[in-house]
């Protein structure tokens, strides 16, 4: 039975929130850019960048990053992995970059996210937000912007729907028994 | 998806799905090539073996790049200085290769089945740069890319190739991969060019250049192998030219907006004029830079494969 963690609503304000964290850390938005984490960041990165931008005004970077090519995993998993696009219109060099990604679980990706990143240009800081951390890393990284902390175990899944219109946005817990 | 092969042998075993999702994978390295780093890291630690018993610039360069792109180690074995000049044979050449640790050998050969043969004795991925008068099928999947790219899709065009059909692998390949996408392939030559049997490949056969041109979307044509003026299957350059180049004047009965493409090397005045192979539907020099990108997402796919 898939259980509903966060819904429309809720998401709403989680992003309202990581958004004034973020402004409030780097204290305003000079040097500040968002790259999204394929696929599930970089919605996520679009509305954080407007919450951002409505509370600020002004305009900040936004940007899509895929990790697939960075990836530790290519003779593991038994899928081909498919390879999609990154456009990061701007340069991140000597920019506070904020990584987004939809959920925080083994670290991984966060990682190839970063040997990616580097491989752009030299970003002053990278910080990270995600919209749920669950749990089980395998790797020393941590967020500094969590949208919601949910204890899980290995058999659980976690599935985070956002849509262009944020109409059915939720996020839900399913069993893989 | 799920690839099964650890080899690229051929276009001919591949299923529709296998070929577009190798060029959905090359798009993604088209990206990659556009950067100002082009190197991403996934092929780490792994070697690459170029084996090529026929001449080659743009295929193994384009290979040796593709490997060095993706951070795999790339050898280029060249079979004038090596062992195989002392008699080694084939089979003990790629054994010895699998056993300096290899995890792909690019081969091309002037014998068809080369590549089949070595797929079957050795564990390692082997990739058919070439066999005889059989396939290319990096050479047709990077042309599928190119016309895709430009046509945004295959299904339904109609392309006419022009040249040494009987003798070419390019067009073999390409005859697959246009047909299993959906395009009408038609093809052009003297009928001494001209295989037995072409028609059950699914193609339309012409002698007329003109015919066989008309409101095509794409025109291929091949490079004409010098040496079969020799063996009494032309009369003359001179009247290949006059009958089958590929001038500015044929290219109107074509659709205004077709691509002209030849795998090269280009015999100028022979196969193709120079104000076409220059002039403005010309992809040619756009085949050889997706070149890369489409070898990148073949190495990368075969890494993958489970064993």
């Amino acid at each position: 039975m898939p259980k509903e963690i966060l819904d429309s609503k809720d998401i709403k304000r989680v992003i309202r929130r990581i958004a004034h964290e973020i402004i409030e850390k780097n204290k305003g938005i000079e040097n500040l850019c968002l790259v999204g984490i394929q696929i599930g960041g970089v919605i996520l990165a679009q509305r954080l960048a407007s919450q951002i931008e409505s509370i600020e005004g002004g305009k900040i970077g936004v940007g899509a990053l895929d990790i697939t090519l960075y990836r530790d995993d290519i003779n593991i998993k038994k899928e081909q992995p498919v390879v999609k696009t990154t456009d990061i219109p701007f340069s991140i060099t000597d920019k506070t970059v904020v990584l987004v990604d939809d959920v925080l679980f083994t670290g991984r990706s966060i990682r190839a996210a970063m040997d990616a990143l580097i491989d752009f240009g030299r970003p002053a800081y990278i910080q990270l937000a995600v919209l749920i951390d669950r749990g089980h890393r395998e790797l020393p990284i941590r967020a500094d912007y969590a949208g919601k902390n949910i204890p899980t175990s290995l058999n659980e899944r976690i599935d985070v729907y956002l849509d262009k219109e944020n109409k059915e946005d939720k996020v839900v817990l399913i069993s893989k028994k | 998806m799920i690839f099964k092969s650890k080899d690229l042998l051929g276009i001919k075993d591949l299923t529709p799905n296998e070929i577009n999702f190798i060029l959905d994978t090359a798009s993604g390295f088209k990206d990659v090539l556009a950067r100002d780093i082009k190197k991403v890291p996934p092929l780490r630690g792994k070697t690459v073996v170029n084996l090529f018993f026929e001449p080659s610039t743009r295929t193994r360069t384009s290979f040796t790049l593709a490997g060095k792109r993706l951070s795999a180690d790339v050898v280029n074995f060249s079979v004038n200085t090596s062992s195989v000049v002392k008699g080694e044979t084939l089979k003990d050449t790629a054994l010895t290769i699998q056993s300096l640790g290899a995890d792909f050998i690019v081969i091309r050969h002037a014998s068809s089945g080369v590549p089949h043969f070595l797929s079957k004795i050795l564990n390692i991925s082997i990739i058919n740069a070439g066999d005889g008068a059989n396939e290319h099928p990096t050479q047709a999947l990077l042309d599928l890319f190119t016309i895709r790219s430009h046509k945004k899709k295959i299904n339904g065009l109609t392309v006419a190739i022009i040249g040494d059909i009987a003798h070419s692998r390019v067009a073999k390949s390409n005859i697959y991969g246009l047909t299993k996408l959906g395009a009408k392939v038609r093809v052009i030559c003297p009928p001494t060019l001209m295989p037995a049997g072409i028609d059950k490949l699914g193609v339309d056969v012409f002698h007329s250049i003109e015919q066989g041109i008309k409101n095509a979307d794409v025109i291929m044509t091949l490079r004409l192998q010098l040496e079969r003026q020799v063996k009494g299957f032309l009369p003359s350059l001179e009247e290949y030219f006059k009958l089958y180049g590929l001038t500015a004047e044929r290219l109107k009965l074509a659709r205004d907006n077709a691509i002209v493409m030849h795998p090269g090397p280009m015999n100028r005045g022979v196969e193709i004029d120079s104000e076409v192979a220059d002039g403005p539907q010309s992809v040619i020099l756009e085949q050889v830079t997706n070149g890369i990108a489409v070898r990148m997402a073949v190495l990368y796919i075969l890494a993958g494969v489970r064993r």
